[in-house]
């Protein structure tokens, strides 16, 4: 047992726990956050992406020690943001949610490339989201949406 | 019962390497995958962890004099937008994996893992990167391809951590990467290729190329390269099957479940051909 703090969603945790665990089985099943979902469990499909310290980080292949003294957002957390109702907006105009599995990540991925790039080309949307798979849309959808968001959340990244 | 640490200094880590036997762990991309459970378990590893990430002290770029210096727990997203990494080393992490891993992917995590299918090492072999690597009494240096001795080994002792990369600073007129993996990102290298050339007034000042997943360590000939030197590209081009037949010695590649050896084998010849083709 170790003693790990980080600050999740805003709040300071502190857990007494063996730090090589998984972080997103912390996260689902320590913190009750199903946000991130486990889809391949080796960082090849984005679906249990979260952000620390702002920038996209897969939770599945994580260990938990490694976010010690960092700050976590999950879906969860950034969902109650503007810049999440901008993003969700613009998927919603577009189209670009079907089965729905891999949107807390694609959105996760969305907000940490906006993050450091607030003006991405068609090109740089596709390199930023390319850890995040999604089988249903053929991604089309899911690039004009960060199109639309980047237009509609000017000032915002 | 295991008993992991989170050393919060350099220092403390050393101490305890040098207590017992540990497992260095960075960012964990390599290693989490390789011991993974079933879900929900924890990954299975056969001895404690030492995690390392989160020494921000080993966390730079810098430059010193002829050299550009890398703190070995720097993120390779970091080193893709940093000003100072260099323009081959550059090419290679832009290709590698996705934001997400490079996040918290490491260079000495790639040598320490010591794949033979690892991008970072083909352009750490051509710019003749060093690594510096301490223990609680010594400092030492190393090539990075001395360093590593096979898949999955390498020279450094038990108390021992990379500290440092350190790669020479390089100017060439021409760098190439070229990766074939199943996928545009998130692949592991069926087989990929780093070329690096000056071309002045027409004669080949300097050649170097490296190739990954042919054989059990990556390939760099440097006697080959040196035969080159001196050359018109026009000459390399018109002997381009004698400098294939001197690589074929060092090309083994082998079947795995990423491709086989006549593919592996076959690319390989050819991005060799294709960056002569271009000097």
């Amino acid at each position: 047992m170790t003693k790990i703090t980080f600050t999740f969603n805003g709040k300071p945790i502190e857990l007494h726990t063996d730090p090589s665990r998984r972080f997103l089985d912390v996260i689902r099943n320590d913190l009750k956050h199903t946000g991130p979902k486990e889809g391949c469990g080796e960082g090849e499909c984005g679906a249990c992406a979260v952000l620390i310290n702002g920038h996209i980080v897969n939770s599945c292949i994580l260990p938990l020690a490694n976010v010690h003294h960092q700050e976590v957002m999950t879906i969860e957390g950034f969902s109650k943001t503007k810049r999440y109702a901008v993003i969700e907006e613009a998927f919603i105009k577009e189209g670009a949610v079907q089965c729905g599995i891999c949107i807390p990540g694609m959105i996760i991925a969305v907000e940490s490339l906006l993050n450091r790039n607030p003006n991405p080309s068609d090109e740089e949307i596709r390199v930023g989201l390319s850890g995040n798979l999604c089988r249903c849309t053929g991604y089309n959808m899911i690039v004009k949406a960060v199109l639309r968001a980047k237009e509609m959340g000017k000032g915002l990244w | 019962m295991v008993r992991h640490r989170i050393p919060v200094t350099l220092e403390e880590a050393l101490e305890h390497l040098n207590e017992t036997t540990y497992k260095i762990i960075a960012g964990g991309t390599d290693l989490m995958v390789q011991n993974r459970a079933w879900s929900e378990l924890p990954p299975k590893f056969d001895a404690p962890l030492l995690f390392c990430f989160n020494l921000e002290a080993l966390k730079y770029v810098k430059e010193e004099n002829a050299f550009i210096k890398i703190g070995s727990m720097t993120d390779l997203e970091t080193l893709l937008h940093h000003p100072l990494t260099p323009e081959i080393l550059r090419k290679v992490i832009y290709e590698m994996a996705s934001p997400a891993i490079r996040k918290v992917s490491t260079l000495s995590g790639n040598i320490g893992n010591a794949s033979p299918a690892a991008d970072s090492l083909l352009a750490l072999y051509a710019l003749d990167a060093k690594v510096e690597i301490k223990s609680q009494k010594e400092t030492r240096l190393s090539t990075v391809s001395e360093l590593i001795l096979g898949p999955r080994k390498t020279a450094l002792k038990q108390n021992e951590i990379i500290t440092e990369i350190i790669i020479p600073k390089s100017s060439f007129t021409q760098t190439c990467f070229v990766k074939v993996g199943g996928r545009r990102a998130d692949a592991i290298s069926k087989v990929a290729f780093v070329g690096c050339a000056s071309v002045e007034n027409n004669v080949i000042k300097d050649i170097r190329m490296t190739i990954n997943a042919v054989a059990a360590r990556l390939i760099r000939r440097q006697d080959i390269e040196k035969g080159l030197c001196e050359k018109t590209p026009d000459e390399v081009k018109q002997n381009v099957n004698a400098i294939l037949e001197a690589y074929s010695t060092s090309i083994q590649p082998i079947d795995d479940q990423r491709s086989n050896k006549d593919y592996r084998k076959y690319t390989a010849n050819n991005l060799i051909k294709a960056f002569l083709n271009t000097l």
